[in-house]
């Protein structure tokens, strides 16, 4: 028969680790998107080279491994004299790296609605504004929904790495398990691996879903 | 009345319109003819502010469109345009097309919209298509969508860019059926077109552009029978 020391309480700190590892990706996911809606429109909007300055810092958010980025912000901070919580810096990093890629979906997004049908809205005397809300963000967004998705799936996995910086997330609560049993390893990384597929299952199924309805209307 | 006044406009290095001026009065109807690239359509961006120009002055009813703190929307209100691609949106129903500028810069309300745009396409001859969404539709009917939603907003003046080029020849004669019951109703239209006949018909007056330039303008009678410029006379040879 099959025998475990792992207990009821074991798993109740793993499914705390989860929580953590969620609330992450929901504050990263958040700001980012926020942060990637008004950094894409910029790009997409403005002349080139007025975003040039933009784009170089956005590409050193995307190309900069999220590990070395986490732990020099977490090692800059308080050089800098300011206090922070390394789950506060979990989120600032992250939510930056996301809005790096988010970035380029929005742009994406906004570059695909054809320009005609823009003008077309401006010529029945919608502002700009009204363009964007009623044109651009509902066409853009049957564009851009796929890959935000994608997105969402990919930062929910790299809130991993925070645990090198002390967050106890999914992860990190795995490991310290592991290192208390020694000789339970693969099965408690099963059971973290099944979490992480429980949590990115529903959002994809719900991206599906969405997709699939946008095209009824096509 | 739209008063255009030596009109200077370049897409960079290259002149689009050089030195236009042309008066269209309330009810005239005036087409513009002329070979690809002549700067017909460009002209017409220009005349409801869609593209910025460099000289000289464009003045509606009194406001001038490129002057600084002219309400562009506001005055858009009062210029419908069509497209040669008709530009649907694509993902409103064909009644929700009409209606998205009723309330967003009419602020009317939903029902007052909705009677609106049914009596617009009913008018030309979409009543059975409200709830379709426009990927449905054929090009004439978007085409006619695209009329029925700039005629909601009681435009005063209505521009037309080569709006049957882009259309199945068997889809023309709606439109142009379309846009000839707006000219017997009154309406003050621009009409760049293709359609020779069609403008010898319906129109007031007829310009020739060529180069960014009229180089002719006049009666129908006067440019499709007695062309009194050469580049128009080798036109029309060409066209025929």
């Amino acid at each position: 028969m099959f025998e475990t020391a792992l207990t009821a309480n074991d798993l109740w700190f793993m499914a705390q680790g989860a929580g953590w590892t969620l609330l992450i990706t929901a504050i990263a996911m958040a700001g980012g998107t926020l942060l990637g809606i008004v950094f894409g429109i910029t790009r997409a909007s403005l002349p080139g080279w007025s975003t040039l300055p933009l784009g170089f810092l956005l590409d050193i958010f995307r190309s900069v491994p999220l590990l070395i980025q986490l732990i020099l912000a977490n090692s800059f901070i308080p050089i800098l004299g300011l206090r922070a919580t390394p789950f506060t810096v979990s989120c600032i990093v992250l939510a930056l790296y996301t809005s790096a890629y988010c970035s380029e979906i929005v742009r994406g997004g906004v570059e695909a609605v054809p320009q005609t049908t823009r003008r077309a809205a401006r010529s029945l005397g919608m502002s700009w504004w009204q363009d964007m809300t009623a044109i651009v963000y509902p066409i853009a967004l049957r564009v851009m929904l796929p890959s935000w998705i994608g997105l969402t799936l990919g930062v929910m996995k790299d809130t991993a790495l925070v645990s090198w910086i002390g967050v106890i997330e999914l992860l990190k609560s795995s490991q310290i398990l592991i290192n208390r049993m020694q000789n339970e390893p693969l099965l408690i990384l099963m059971i973290a691996g099944l979490i992480y597929f429980l949590i990115s299952f529903p959002i994809s199924r719900l991206g599906a879903r969405l997709e699939k309805r946008f095209r009824e209307n096509d | 009345m739209i008063e255009i006044e030596n009109v200077q406009k370049s897409f960079g290095t290259l002149k689009v319109l050089d030195g236009v001026s042309l008066t269209v009065q309330k009810g005239e109807v005036l087409s513009i003819i002329g070979g690809s690239g002549s700067g017909k359509s460009t002209l017409l961006m220009c005349i409801n502010g869609l593209e910025p120009i460099q000289g000289g002055r464009i003045v509606v009813d009194g406001t001038e469109v490129h002057a600084r703190g002219t309400n562009l929307n506001k005055l858009r209100q009062k210029i419908g345009i069509v497209f040669q691609q008709w530009n649907a949106f694509p993902h409103l129903t064909v009644l929700e097309n009409v209606t998205l500028a009723l309330r967003k810069v009419l602020k009317k309300s939903k029902s007052d919209a909705e009677a609106i745009a049914t009596r617009q396409l009913e008018h030309v001859g979409l009543g059975d298509k409200l709830k379709a969404f426009p990927g449905k539709l054929s090009g004439g009917q978007q085409q006619r969508m695209a009329i029925a939603r700039a005629l909601a907003m009681e435009p005063q003046y209505m521009l037309f860019d080569e709006v049957t080029s882009a259309l199945d020849p068997l889809l023309v004669g709606e439109v142009l059926d379309t846009m000839r019951l707006l000219a017997k109703e009154g309406m003050t239209m621009i009409v760049v077109t293709h359609e020779m006949s069609f403008a010898r018909e319906v129109s007031d007056r007829v310009a020739f552009f060529q180069s960014g330039k009229i180089h002719e303008i006049g009666s129908p009678q006067q440019i499709f029978e007695n062309p009194q410029n050469e580049g128009t006379r080798a036109f029309l040879n060409s066209v025929r």
